[in-house]
């Protein structure tokens, strides 16, 4: 195959091997009856975004969320940074599909608010939210409520927070699924120079073959019934043609037929 | 399913036992056990005594809730269908919803003395407000696209309100209406405490003077009984009338 | 309604009704309805009275003390309800009967065991305040979006910090919402209380006024206690707008 694509997984300890800063070893989890998660083992290389990309139903929102330590494990373990988690801890930070934005609180509030749960001072906090809110694009709107912003706007408050706190790992869940198409691609572009830029480890889960295949690193398809990684893609060539030339990529486009082709099977 | 059953059961008994125990400490004289109090009550459904009760008490009830329903209903809708008469009308209702109407008992008796009529006026004066503020706002409250669909199919307005308006409020102004049987309820009782004793009211009353306390918490309890039955009974036909539109409500 | 291209504020039309009343009452169609100028010049006359002052100072102290009591025992009740579910299996089902029972048949009870003075007054006040309140603080946590409890949890929230910086805000829309209509339902519980229990406060002036066919009193103190019941209600239908712009979106 033209593309560099591993097909077993979990074997590519002997490829060129990136460091991991997330590892995933054999992390089981059951809801009642419903198998959301069996043995599943994974590495996310450090300073790349990797993307959890599967049907709706397959795990990767309870994975996330297992790794950012707000749900436990049945079994298995979870290390960042080599240390086994117990719960959701400061290297972490969680970007939401519904951006979980306080409403009674404004937008530099909002921002600063996972340092002020961290006990960082008033004016401190305040002076790097602000910073932040500026490198998202929303210099100006610092005392806005999240009610008077576009949805997009939202998102860009929900991913400032995460920055904010500097941690070294950001997990994030749908984070565009919920604004319109331009600002999609538009987050899609500030995405990929958030990696290259702030040497930070990205989860990202999307259910678009197209997003997962534009941003990122490394892609783990996950398949439901049982719930298993069916394979791990990494694109290779396109990832510095420039933003604008990724999506007529020949490899670009043969991944994404790929992809559609093992997972039309699981689609009804 | 099972648990929810199994802990209603239990939360029963352990209210009814509480009430058994703090009978038997007693925690005042006039504080009869659960078992004589339902022995009280056994005793009054089976002479009659509380059948008797009932239809004297359920004749204000009814006549209120009836007339309050065709009369609140009647308003609400041309409430809800006119600005002209929502800004005339509106705020007296608003203003009954608010207000303590109980102070006007006095008042109604010596306007119509001490009989049937000022008990059915207690009990519309509590049971209108709810009635007619719920249809307003379930009128106006009408989705616009419903309305819009019923006009570009060439609907008049006659027919928007018969086939779209109406039905789409029916949900609301149902509970508008259970609303108002809780409120007439609470009316009624009040009538017979307060104006003259009779039905229940005069077994409450009458078993408290000659100190026969379980007969007084007996029918206490039946009254309060008989109203929940009753109101989960319309809650449930509401729940199967209007299946799967339902929607919020304004309540009192 | 709009007259000439000019909105009509919402309440205006109780001046046409007081005018309305006006007429009638100048046309000496009843005995019950004196003119309101006459109404309104006897509410002037007795709002500094003695008499007027205690009933007020009866009144106002049962209605706050009820209302006290069911706020402090009903919110936490209902926070517990939304967050236990063993709880709130246990209470649900009897919260559900007292918000709708008629509870004006447990007045004589209160009788017998408290007495006929204060205690039972404020008891009963209570009791018709507390259960909407304890049924919408319940509401208003298990609405609680999930994901904003998680987020403050990825970010390493303690409880407490939960709870004040989360919980009771995201709550507050709900239960503003209940103490609003506790609170209306208190003003109807402490007057059915004054009326059936012991003859006080503005139970008492009613009920004198009545029998000495003190019309225009009778009607200025009833205007008095309206307006006192409507604009309590419309201060915290104020307040519950101040959040309302949040509620929506939570
Ligand atoms: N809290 C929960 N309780 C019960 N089942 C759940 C819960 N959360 C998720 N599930 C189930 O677990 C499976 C995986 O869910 P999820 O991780 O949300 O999938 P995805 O994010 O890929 O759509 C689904 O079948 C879902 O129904
Ligand atoms: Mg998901």
């Amino acid at each position: 195959m033209a593309m560099s694509q591993i097909d077993t997984p979990f074997a590519d300890a002997s490829m060129a091997a990136p460091e991991s800063a997330v590892s995933v070893r054999g992390v089981s989890k059951n809801y009642g009856a419903v198998e959301a998660l069996k043995n599943m083992s994974l590495e996310f290389p450090k300073g790349q975004l990797t993307s959890l990309l599967g049907p709706s139903g397959c795990g990767k929102t309870t994975l996330l969320k297992i790794i950012a330590g707000l749900i436990p494990a049945d079994s298995g373990t979870i290390e960042v940074g080599g240390k086994a988690i117990t719960g959701p801890g400061d290297d972490r930070a969680f970007v939401f599909q519904d951006f979980a934005l306080l409403p009674w609180a404004n937008v530099l509030r909002n921002v600063a608010f996972g340092l002020e749960l961290r006990g960082v001072a008033k004016s401190e906090r305040e002076a790097i939210a602000e910073t932040y809110i500026a490198n998202v694009g929303l210099a100006g709107f610092e005392k806005a409520f999240p009610h008077e912003l576009s949805g997009g706007m939202r998102q860009r408050v929900g991913l400032a927070r995460a920055l904010s706190v500097d941690s070294q790992v950001l997990l994030l869940d749908e984070p565009f699924s919920a604004v319109d198409e331009q600002t999609r691609r538009k987050f899609q572009e500030d995405l990929l120079s958030l990696v290259e830029n702030e040497n930070k480890t990205f989860i990202f889960v999307t259910h678009s073959i197209e997003e997962a295949v534009y941003v990122s690193d490394q892609i783990a398809i996950l398949l439901p019934r049982p719930s298993r990684v069916s394979e791990i893609i990494r694109p290779s060539s396109f990832r510095n043609k420039g933003v604008e030339n990724i999506r007529r990529d020949p490899e670009y486009l043969d991944i994404v037929d790929e992809i559609w082709a093992s997972l039309r099977n699981y689609v009804e | 399913m099972h648990r929810s059953l199994l802990l209603k059961l239990l939360s029963a008994a352990l209210v009814f036992g509480a009430w058994e125990i703090a009978g038997r400490i007693p925690i005042s004289y006039a504080f009869p056990t659960f078992l004589e109090s339902m022995t009280a009550l056994a005793r009054m459904t089976f002479d009659g005594t509380l059948l008797q009760a009932y239809a004297e008490t359920l004749k204000p009830l009814v006549l209120g809730v009836a007339i309050s329903a065709l009369i609140g209903i009647g308003f609400g809708l041309w409430i809800g269908l006119s600005a002209r008469s929502e800004w005339f009308f509106s705020p007296i209702f608003i203003v009954m919803q608010a207000a303590p109407l109980a102070a006007l008992i006095p008042l109604l008796v010596m306007a119509y003395g001490i009989g049937l009529t000022s008990k059915v006026f207690v009990v519309c004066i509590m049971a209108m407000p709810v009635i007619v503020l719920n249809t307003a706002s379930a009128v106006r409250n009408t989705p616009a696209s419903l309305k819009e669909m019923g006009q570009s199919f060439l609907a008049n307005n006659h027919q928007i309100l018969l086939k779209i308006v109406i039905p789409a409020a029916s949900p609301v102004i149902f509970s508008g209406l259970r609303l108002g049987v809780s409120a007439g309820f609470i009316g009624a009782i009040l009538a017979e405490l307060k104006i003259t004793p009779t039905g229940v009211g005069d077994i409450i009353s009458y078993s408290r003077s000659i100190a026969d306390y379980p007969s007084m918490y007996a029918a206490i309890f039946s009254i309060i009984l008989l109203a929940v039955v009753f109101l989960n009974l319309l809650e449930k036909l509401e729940d199967f009338l209007f299946e799967g539109n339902n929607r919020g409500y304004v309540s009192d | 309604m709009q007259v000439f291209g000019v909105k009509l504020p919402a309440m205006s039309s109780l001046l046409l009704w007081g005018l309305l009343w006006e007429i009638v009452g100048q046309m000496g169609l009843t005995f019950f309805v004196p003119p309101l100028s006459q109404v309104f010049a006897t509410l002037f006359e007795i709002i500094g009275t003695p008499p007027f002052l205690k009933a007020l100072w009866e009144t106002g102290y049962a209605f706050f003390m009820g209302v006290f009591f069911a706020i402090v025992i009903g919110i936490p009740v209902g926070i517990l309800m939304g967050k236990s579910r063993f709880l709130d299996e246990l209470l649900l089902p009897w919260v559900n009967i007292f918000v709708s029972a008629p509870l004006t048949a447990l007045v004589p009870v209160l009788m017998v065991l408290f007495g006929f003075g204060l205690t039972s007054i404020i008891i009963t006040t209570t009791l018709f305040a507390i259960w909407i309140i304890i049924l919408n603080a319940r509401a208003g946590v298990r609405q609680i979006n999930r994901s904003l409890v998680d987020m403050a949890r990825s970010f390493g929230a303690s409880p407490l910090d939960a709870f004040t910086k989360i919980y009771f805000w995201a709550a507050l829309p709900e239960i503003l919402g209940g103490v609003r209509i506790g609170v209306i339902r208190a003003v109807k519980g402490v007057i059915i209380g004054q009326l059936l229990i012991s003859i006080v406060g503005f139970g008492a002036l009613f009920e004198l006024y009545a029998s000495n066919f003190l019309m225009g009193h009778f009607w200025a103190v009833l205007i008095i206690l309206f307006a006192l019941a409507f604009s309590i209600s419309e201060f915290l239908g104020y307040l519950e707008r101040k959040v309302a712009y949040y509620a929506a979106k939570r």
